[in-house]
């Protein structure tokens, strides 16, 4: 019978959600690394029991954790407990040096400093992982400061693809409040060559060979902080959706605005309509209906929660413009919470499913695509990120 | 190593924060075989190689440094801001005291 696994990182830890496919008797497993920030888990599209997670702490570090059954064991890449390295010293699954070699030499960029100056790059985390669409030991990982790295081993070792660091406009990206991080990576499903990343405070880039060369792909985005605020780098983007089957269409949660490009990226224009605020940071698209895709409004970005006190989720079936607010089984009094930018994702059951988590540690879910919602678990840590896998 | 160095091998304790003893599999102290003469640089290079997952969150790998919420101290003696190659009072070389390896007091 079908299924689904949401997998759920927190601020203290891991937790993984099943249930089969009527979505409505829930199983909780864990926490999973008690006490550590996980910024991201997420699953292979081509063997579903080999999950990746990004375990993170301001004392430790960064550690890598993988599991080959469904989440229910883990192990550190290349390091796991018990075994004896193979070689010494022994590929190391938390190591992401930044390319300063001569053959790429670009790589030896700095980035804008808060006060202006330049900053050379420090790596302090893991925020994404994606991986591969075709093996399940190539992983992409997203990281602070930004830069973009690649796994071909099933995450035992790392090395970055500096052709986007280093393709010229480096020196002109800059933190946002939660650090310069790659936060979303994008794989075509058509052509796994074309690929696209997001960066706070830098913007949307593509490559379309295979991560060697990347462009910006920021023109329509409008920032008013910024000296030029058409500019072609320095926009805060927070997330890009895209659905599987129309890949040249992306949607985007930037700090402000709601924005939509019919042309992989090349130009975006607004989509925000009638939204209450379109300050946010999620963003995802129906799994059937490549025009349906729902937005978490939060207030401002001085007030990092939703407005009014209440929870709702906004659904689009017109890709943007005309929007609709869900409600139904969400708090409408008294709530504060916020929707952090990977904290939502879809099932692929025939009847699409929604899932979203908060900082209040709610993890909600929509079994009929939006229109009635219920809480799965009401109070884990903070939640950081949401992937949801739909098994057979 | 060498025969001689065998030797000059001594059994070091040190005694790991929460979270590294969890993700090493291990007790709140381990036993380490350190060559003389004994230096937290040395006790690290031995702590890791027995357990390579703790690579990179003692010592950050780029630098070599210490992570800024670690701090090592031994004998009632804070050993933190001493260099890696420092030799450790001869309690800790005897395995009478361990070398203490501990997560700052901070955050939430």
């Amino acid at each position: 019978m079908s299924g689904v696994r949401v997998l759920v990182g927190t601020k203290k830890g891991a937790f993984i959600l099943s249930a089969d496919g009527k979505r409505k008797d829930w199983t909780v497993s864990g926490p999973f690394f008690s006490g550590w920030e996980i910024y991201h888990l997420k699953g292979s599209p081509v063997d579903p029991n080999r999950i990746y997670a990004s375990q993170s702490s301001g004392w430790f570090g960064q550690i890598v954790q993988r599991s080959d059954d469904g989440g229910k064991t883990w192990l550190q890449p290349g390091a796991p407990i018990g075994e004896k390295p193979a070689e010494w010293p022994p590929k190391a699954s938390n190591k992401f040096l930044y390319d300063v070699s001569d053959a790429s030499g670009k790589a030896l960029t700095t980035h804008q400093w808060y006060d202006g100056t330049q900053h050379p790059w420090e790596f302090k985390r893991v925020w994404h992982f994606e991986p591969s669409l075709s093996d399940p030991n190539t992983v992409y990982a997203g990281v602070e400061d930004a830069a973009l790295f690649k796994s071909t081993d099933g995450g035992e070792s790392w090395h970055e693809l500096s052709g986007l660091r280093g393709h010229g406009t480096g020196p002109n990206w800059q933190p946002g409040a939660g650090g310069m991080c790659l936060h979303t990576i994008l794989i075509d499903p058509t052509n796994e060559e074309r690929m696209y990343i997001a960066i706070s405070a830098a913007g949307a880039f593509r490559t379309d060979d295979g991560c060697k060369t990347w462009k910006p792909i920021n023109k329509g985005l409008v920032s008013p902080f910024m000296p030029d605020p058409q500019g072609e780098v320095g926009h805060c983007v927070h997330h890009v959706a895209m659905h599987r089957t129309r890949p040249d269409v992306l949607f985007m949660q930037k700090h402000w605005d709601v924005m939509r490009s019919d042309n992989a990226g090349e130009s975006w224009h607004e989509v925000s309509g009638n939204l209450p605020t379109d300050f946010g940071f999620v963003i995802d698209v129906h799994a059937h209906e490549p025009e349906t895709i729902y937005v978490l409004p939060i207030k401002s970005d001085s007030e990092h929660f939703v407005p009014e006190g209440k929870l709702r989720v906004y659904r689009s079936r017109t890709g943007g413009n005309e929007w609709e607010a869900l409600e139904k089984g969400l708090p409408q009094k008294d709530c504060y919470v916020n929707v952090l930018r990977d904290a939502m994702a879809v099932d692929s059951l025939d009847q699409c499913g929604i899932y979203f988590g908060t900082s209040g540690g709610q993890v909600y879910a929509s079994s009929d695509a939006g229109d009635s919602w219920m809480p799965i678990v009401r109070d884990l840590p903070a939640v950081l990120s949401i992937e949801v896998q739909t098994l057979a | 190593m060498s025969a001689e160095g065998k030797q000059q091998s001594k059994l070091i304790r040190a005694v790991l924060p929460f979270h590294l003893r969890t993700l090493a599999g291990v007790g709140s102290e381990v036993e380490l075989e350190v060559e003389a003469p004994i230096t937290i640089g040395r006790i690290l290079d031995a702590l890791e190689a027995r357990y390579p997952m703790l690579r990179g969150t003692i010592r950050e790998y780029e630098t070599g440094r210490r992570r800024a919420f670690l701090r090592f101290f031994a004998c009632g003696e804070d050993w933190s801001n001493e260099a890696l190659d420092c030799e450790l009072p001869e309690a800790v070389a005897q395995g009478v005291e361990p070398l203490l390896v501990i997560g700052a007091i901070a955050g939430g």
